[in-house]
């Protein structure tokens, strides 16, 4: 094997920050080389520097690849050498054709007229190098994101890419298109590909990645091979401590009847008489934490804001109580007063101001409680803040900072602080640790933990089972708008939930 | 902690810097008008027009910012301003009601038609460029049409007061204008009050407080300028109505953006609409209030200018909206919502207003103040931009 990038000894200092400090990346020609390491590791600023979105200069250390020092004026130059960026936000145009979003800025012309017979033939062969069997005429924003996802790749291999990365490539998708897509990751490597691959989900690195690069605050910490890795070998290197148990040690105990849903449906917001939620019962009781389990798209997210306030559809028919008593909830304001909390699986979007401090998004969805006649005390809203700053460890130089300047599991923990501020019953969390890293979670797992503690109810959704099995008492399995079993904290597991789901995908089909 | 320093000093350099543009402005004028060999540009009568002359401008910018902090912006404002201007002038010289009864009735008018426009912006979601746009064309007919194509007045006294009337000197000194002194001095005292308590908290919480001499050498170039100015407008005829209408509205609407419940959630809206719907804040009554409120202070503003011209004319309010609309951003508010304030709206609409007025005094062509207050629009933005990137 030979070696087709080596990065030697990159530094990197920000105002205030050593971003990257002395670290040496090398990877082989047709290896699939994996990083990992937690938010703001470096990660990213590493690839920014291969990619040349820092060019040569702003950096210290020497970069070698295929042989010859790489010096990179802007991203232009180190995509002409076939190293190509596939960015955690696609970078796609929702409204363009697939052939139109392949070759953006690569056009296939001649004296700058299209030629769209040529476009669409190449477009059907990429797609079909990347198994992605949708017309080239397709509009890209009406696809799944994992579709999406292949398209990016197909227009990486239209740039005859040698050297391809991938940062958090599965992030935002569900567990199929996951493994579509690693297996194209495996098929590349086959035709000759080098890859990188960021990732926190490590099970998929174990899967696909020949050796693993893990960066710890700025520095490499180790690179191991495919023998030596191990889950537990990979988070103690990215902690820099054991980390014996990935999730808190809890006794259930759980309390008085809390909250219960029944025959809970509503309708799609838009395409009239489609049916998303199909008549769901469920309940959650004190001091229990309750999980959602199943597939992307089977109206988890839309159950639980349809609850909340009918944010989600129209049509809504069921009822909900809380301690026994029926409740209003037909309005956000409504669903809060019942004490009932939705924590967003989208915090960017839905979850944060992101250009307010700290202190105001905490303080949003109760500005009545740092009020008095309307009229808001602003030292009381400090002061909540920075109770909710030391009670969840935010890490920040003040609750005067940005939102937008935290990292992943800060800002997640800005928005549980919301959240708890509206002194909620029953907190409904939504993916509560997408995106954010392994140790990040494990603290959000223990906030999660000391809450059911205090007797609130917890009604978790998410899309890592490891992480249902390790922190619920009993799970709903979902599928196609319907719960179609349930499962005690005893009998869970991966397998049973899988195949209930697939037993339920059967009996519709 | 370096982070946070910075973005404390920015803030103060976006503040300051506005009032240091502001004050070298005047300076500029100062000098250029002593060198043409004019007599002095700071004088009371040209003081008191400053405040005469764009106290509209003041008003509507008032009204701009709430609407363009929740990510919605209002070009109808001029046309609006010159129909509302024309109620009351019909309201007044034809009916000839008493303006106890002129002044309610027209906000009212304002009002409704805010409402009108804010229904379809907030409820519809019908972008409100496209909607006020069809406002700004139909009631600068409609002004058309109540006026019959002509002028109406000219006003009673009390009507006219509005605008170019000044406040009554309950002392009895006349001059210099007892009670105009009696409230710079209570206005001095309370902006230094302001500023120490401003401090006080900002340490409490501890946030970095800007350098003490840059806080004290601000504070005094303040108080020193609000010294002047009513030394020289209580040697003339003291404060002009307008100006205590500016000062209070200025206050309420500060006061309302920064100390209430409902004035944060506006801010909420135009910074996260979704995040502010899921927090449970009723994003669009909270859009239609602030379009009712704009129709309002429309509705003030024509009343004001009509006073002032002393007649309702249909060319009335021209261009109003892009006054207003600049001096909100040159007053540091962003094109895509949730940030801006009234303070620096305020300043901006004055740095538009003694450009104005120095322009034409210096005798500058219409053609060059058009392009240099363009530029002036430009420049401040840019250099938000480059301070936000920086």
């Amino acid at each position: 094997m030979t070696t087709l990038l080596d990065m030697r000894e990159i530094s990197m200092v920000f105002p205030g920050v050593k971003a990257l400090d002395r670290v040496s990346l090398s990877v082989e020609a047709g290896e699939i080389h994996a990083i990992c390491g937690e938010n703001g590791a470096g990660k990213s600023t590493l690839m920014k520097v291969l990619s040349g979105v820092y060019p040569h200069g702003s950096f210290e250390g020497e970069i070698t690849y295929d042989g010859a020092p790489l010096r990179n004026r802007r991203i232009h130059d180190s995509e002409e050498k076939g190293i190509i960026i596939i960015h955690q936000e696609l970078a796609l145009i929702p409204l363009l054709s697939i052939a139109e979003n392949l070759f953006m800025g690569n056009e296939v012309a001649t004296n700058g007229v299209i030629s769209w017979p040529l476009a669409m033939q190449k477009t059907g062969e990429l797609l079909r190098r990347v198994g992605l069997n949708e017309p080239p005429s397709a509009v890209v924003g009406k696809l799944g994101v994992g579709k999406q996802q292949l398209i990016e790749i197909a227009k990486a291999l239209s740039k005859n890419v040698r050297l391809l990365i991938l940062d958090e490539p599965t992030a935002a998708l569900q567990e199929a298109d996951a493994d579509r897509l690693l297996d194209l990751m495996l098929e590349l490597k086959a035709q000759g590909v080098t890859q990188i691959i960021i990732s926190h989900k490590l099970n998929e690195i174990s899967r696909v990645a020949d050796r693993i690069t893990v960066i710890r605050d700025g520095a490499a910490v180790s690179t191991l091979t495919k023998e030596e890795i191990s889950e537990d070998r990979i988070i103690r290197d990215m902690v820099g401590r054991d980390m014996a148990h990935r999730y808190p040690e809890r006794t259930p105990n759980p309390g008085e009847m809390l909250f219960e849903v029944e025959g809970w449906s509503c309708m799609h917001p838009e395409q009239a008489g489609r049916q998303m939620i199909k008549g769901v019962s469920l309940n959650v009781r004190k001091g229990e934490i309750v999980g959602i389990a199943g597939l992307m798209g089977t109206g988890r997210t839309e159950l639980a804001m349809s609850i909340f306030g009918r944010s989600y559809g129209k049509g809504h028919a069921g009822s909900v109580r809380m301690n026994g008593q029926p409740v209003d909830v037909s309005t956000v304001s409504k669903a809060i007063a019942s004490g009932i909390s939705y924590v967003t699986e989208d915090r960017k979007a839905l979850g944060l101001i992101l250009d307010e401090p700290i202190l105001r998004n905490i303080s949003l969805a109760n500005l009545a409680g740092i009020a008095s006649r309307s009229i808001l005390n602003k030292r009381r809203e400090a002061q909540v803040a920075e109770s909710y700053r030391k009670q969840l460890a935010i890490r920040t130089p003040g609750v005067q900072q940005k939102v937008v300047n935290l990292s992943g599991g800060n800002q997640q923990k800005v928005v549980l602080s919301k959240w708890l501020f509206t002194e909620p019953q029953l907190l409904i969390l939504d993916e509560p640790t997408r995106g954010i890293d392994v140790g990040a979670k494990f603290e959000i797992y223990t906030i999660m933990k000391e809450l059911a503690e205090a007797g609130r109810g917890i009604l978790m959704i998410s899309s890592e089972m490891p992480e249902l099995l390790g922190m619920c008492d009993r799970i709903y399995v979902m599928n196609e708008g319907r719960i179609v079993g349930e499962l005690a904290r005893g009998e869970a597991s991966q397998e049973k939930i899988m195949a209930l789901i697939v037993k339920d995908v059967g009996r519709a089909a | 902690m370096a982070d946070q320093k910075q973005s404390a000093l920015a803030g103060h350099l976006r503040e300051n810097g506005m009032l240091l543009a502001l004050v070298a402005i005047v300076v500029l004028f100062s000098i250029l008008v002593a060198a043409q060999g004019k007599p002095m540009f700071l004088q009371a009568p040209n003081i008191t027009n400053i405040f005469l002359q764009n106290g509209h401008v003041i008003i509507l910018a008032l009204g701009m910012l709430l609407i363009i902090v929740a990510g919605h912006i209002d070009l109808s404002v001029g046309s609006v301003a010159a129909f509302t201007g024309a109620v009351a002038a019909y309201l007044t010289v034809d009916l000839e009601l008493p303006i106890s009864v002129v002044i309610p009735l027209t906000l009212i008018v304002g009002g409704l038609i805010g409402a009108a426009q804010g229904y379809w912006v907030a409820y519809w979601r019908i972008p409100s460029f496209i909607v006020t746009l069809a406002g700004m064309l139909v009631f600068r007919g409609a002004t058309l049409w109540l006026l019959g194509g002509q002028n109406i007045g000219p006003f009673p006294k009390a009507f006219q007061a509005m605008s170019s009337g000044f406040i009554p000197d309950l002392t009895g000194l006349d001059k210099p204008h007892g009670l105009t002194l009696i409230v710079t001095a209570i206005a001095i005292a309370v902006v230094i009050w302001i500023g120490l308590r401003a401090r006080a908290r900002d340490a409490e919480f501890g946030i970095t407080p800007e350098p003490t001499g840059l806080f004290w050498g601000r504070t005094v170039i303040i108080a020193a300028a609000m010294a002047f100015v009513g030394w020289q407008l209580a040697s003339f005829r003291g404060l002009p109505n307008v100006l205590i209408v500016l000062a209070v509205l200025t206050i309420l609407y500060a006061f309302f953006t920064e100390n209430t419940v409902q004035g944060r959630r506006i801010y909420a809206v135009g910074g996260n609409e979704k995040a502010a719907k899921l927090s449970g804040i009723r994003t669009e009554r909270l859009i239609f209030f602030c379009f009712v409120n704009m129709g309002m202070l429309a509705a003030l503003a024509g009343m004001m200018v009509t006073a002032r011209l002393n007649s309702a004319t249909p060319k009335a309010g021209t261009g109003f909206e892009l006054d207003a609309i600049a001096a909100v951003f040159i007053g540091g508010a962003a094109m895509a919502g949730g940030s801006g304030t009234i303070v620096g709206v305020v300043i901006g609409a004055l740095i538009m207003g003694v450009m104005n007025m120095g322009m034409s005094i210096l005798g500058v062509g219409i053609d060059y103040q058009q392009m240099i207050k363009g530029l002036v629009l430009l420049a401040a933005v840019i250099f938000d931009v480059y301070n936000k990137n920086k």
